[in-house]
């Protein structure tokens, strides 16, 4: 596997940004919830984006733990080396 | 510091609600139903068209005589659960009608449509199973995945190729996988492409379960949901509803042919742990599904109105749902213009539910409102005069 979480962070950042909502001065330690002012839907259709482009299903039960876009990126690397 | 406090965001949100002088949408009283379609709201006459009662069957003359003969001979309540305090003889004999009705060889019971949901989900799929959801569904599914230990899965609403996709990532991995959809869906009205998704279970080997509360009564032609109108009720494996919506009651059901669905009995806390129907409740069930049986033609009349309702609102420069269903939405993207036309409907004589984000798909506020084989032609042009004269008050008519 190449993704590290470092370039799945970038990945997301990126992602993200493409939203003219978001702020721009988000980094992988940005929290998704109060920097993002996303609510629970939002979020989960947020990471249902970043599904497709890394061919990974994110379960919702691992969500809740998820804080930060790093924590969002090494929960995608962990599920990626799983499979 | 409040046990409260941590609702000041939702408290803001509701006062924000009622800031220009509105009513608080969640304490609408209807005083008195005066038929299926009229009800008594603020001392006036007001049409109802919000209450998901499909067939106008919640005042059948035929439920309400069961009922009180049903209350006489066995009482009110059954004061306890069926596996701590008894099953009544009366649970069997709508089972069995339930099973005939669908010609499914078990079923079981609950007292509500959300436990239904919340119990069967939540059984079924265990710690090591998957549960893959559509992503508008209903709470209560949501919340039967969060009472289950199973791992979730979301794919893109009404999306049978997203869902094989999904379904393909998790190929090797051991453990059952559970495919959850609903026939209608309740915010939008929109149909699930259940042929297509039964393809992809066969395909795939997974399990699937259609949640068709509000399709029952409505769909297909002796009434069964979209599978039967699809023709793939071999294909699901599990059928979840309720008897709140076409069959005007309260409590739902699950049927399937797995023999398996007896020992959810004794592992669904939904199930085991609440007070089981009383038989005031499940005899005019039964009285309203020979109703649904024996009256084919409310199912056309339904969807005839919900034609006439859809089109007319469309007609009358309003965005809506993709397709006519008992559920009609209005789709709107202000919520304090979704507010303040909520309110003039209800001044005018018109009632609707009044939908709003995060509980809606898309982030959009809805004026949801439900269409009845009893509503009269008359009172679907009424509504949609309402509608339309509300929408010239506040400027949104597009150019119809």
């Amino acid at each position: 596997m190449s993704e590290t979480v470092a370039s799945v962070s970038a990945l997301i950042v990126k992602t993200l940004l493409a939203n003219p909502k978001v702020p721009r001065d988000i980094n992988g330690s940005s929290k998704i919830v109060e920097d993002l002012a996303f609510d629970s839907l939002a979020v989960m259709n947020f990471v249902m984006e970043i599904e497709d482009t890394l061919d990974v299903s994110v379960p919702l039960d691992r969500l809740a733990d998820i804080r930060t876009i790093d924590d969002l990126a090494a929960c995608i690397v962990s599920l990626k080396q799983a499979s | 510091m409040s046990i409260f406090s941590k609702y000041e965001g939702l408290a803001s949100a509701l006062a924000s609600v009622t800031a220009g002088g509105g009513r608080n949408p969640f304490d609408v009283v209807i005083e008195k139903p005066i038929s299926s379609t009229v009800g008594l709201i603020e001392g006036r006459e007001t049409l109802l068209f919000g209450t998901n009662n499909y067939l106008g069957l919640s005042q059948s003359p035929a439920a309400i005589k069961a009922a009180v003969a049903a209350a006489e001979a066995y009482g009110v309540g059954t004061t306890g659960s069926r596996i701590a305090n008894g099953t009544q003889g009366l649970h069997r004999q709508l089972e069995e009608r339930l099973c005939a009705f669908f010609r499914r060889r078990h079923c079981m019971v609950f007292s509500t449509g959300y436990q239904a949901n919340l119990g069967t989900i939540s059984a079924l799929a265990g710690k090591d199973d998957y549960l893959l959801l559509d992503a508008d569904s209903h709470a209560s599914i949501y919340d039967g995945s969060r009472l289950g230990h199973a791992q979730v899965i979301r794919f893109r609403h009404n999306d049978a190729d997203d869902l094989h996709k999904r379904l393909r990532r998790l190929e090797g991995t051991p453990g059952a996988k559970l495919v959850v959809v609903e026939g209608i869906y309740s915010m939008m009205g929109d149909v699930v492409p259940m042929a297509e998704f039964a393809a992809v279970k066969r395909e795939t080997g997974a399990w699937l379960l259609a949640d068709e509360a509000h399709s029952v009564g409505v769909m297909g032609k002796h009434g069964r949901g979209v599978a039967e109108a699809d023709g793939v009720e071999d294909d699901v494996d599990f059928v979840v509803g309720t008897f709140s919506k076409s069959l005007g009651t309260v409590g739902g059901y699950c049927v399937s042919n797995h023999a398996g669905l007896d020992l959810i009995r004794l592992c669904s806390r939904p199930y085991m742990f609440t007070a089981s129907l009383p038989p005031e409740v499940i005899a005019a069930t039964m009285a309203a599904l020979t109703e649904l049986e024996n009256h084919p033609e409310l199912r056309i009349r339904l969807m005839d109105n919900a034609r006439r309702l859809h089109a007319g609102l469309q007609a009358a420069g309003l965005r809506t749902g993709p397709q006519a269903s008992p559920v009609v939405s209005v789709i709107l993207d202000d919520v304090a213009v979704a507010v303040a036309f909520w309110n003039r409907l209800l001044d005018l004589g018109v009632y609707v539910n009044l939908s709003l984000p995060p509980a809606t798909p898309d982030q959009h506020p809805l004026l949801r409102t439900s269409v009845m084989a009893t509503h009269t032609p008359a009172e679907i042009d009424k509504a949609v005069d309402v509608f339309a004269t509300v929408a010239r008050e506040l400027g949104l008519n597009r150019a119809a």
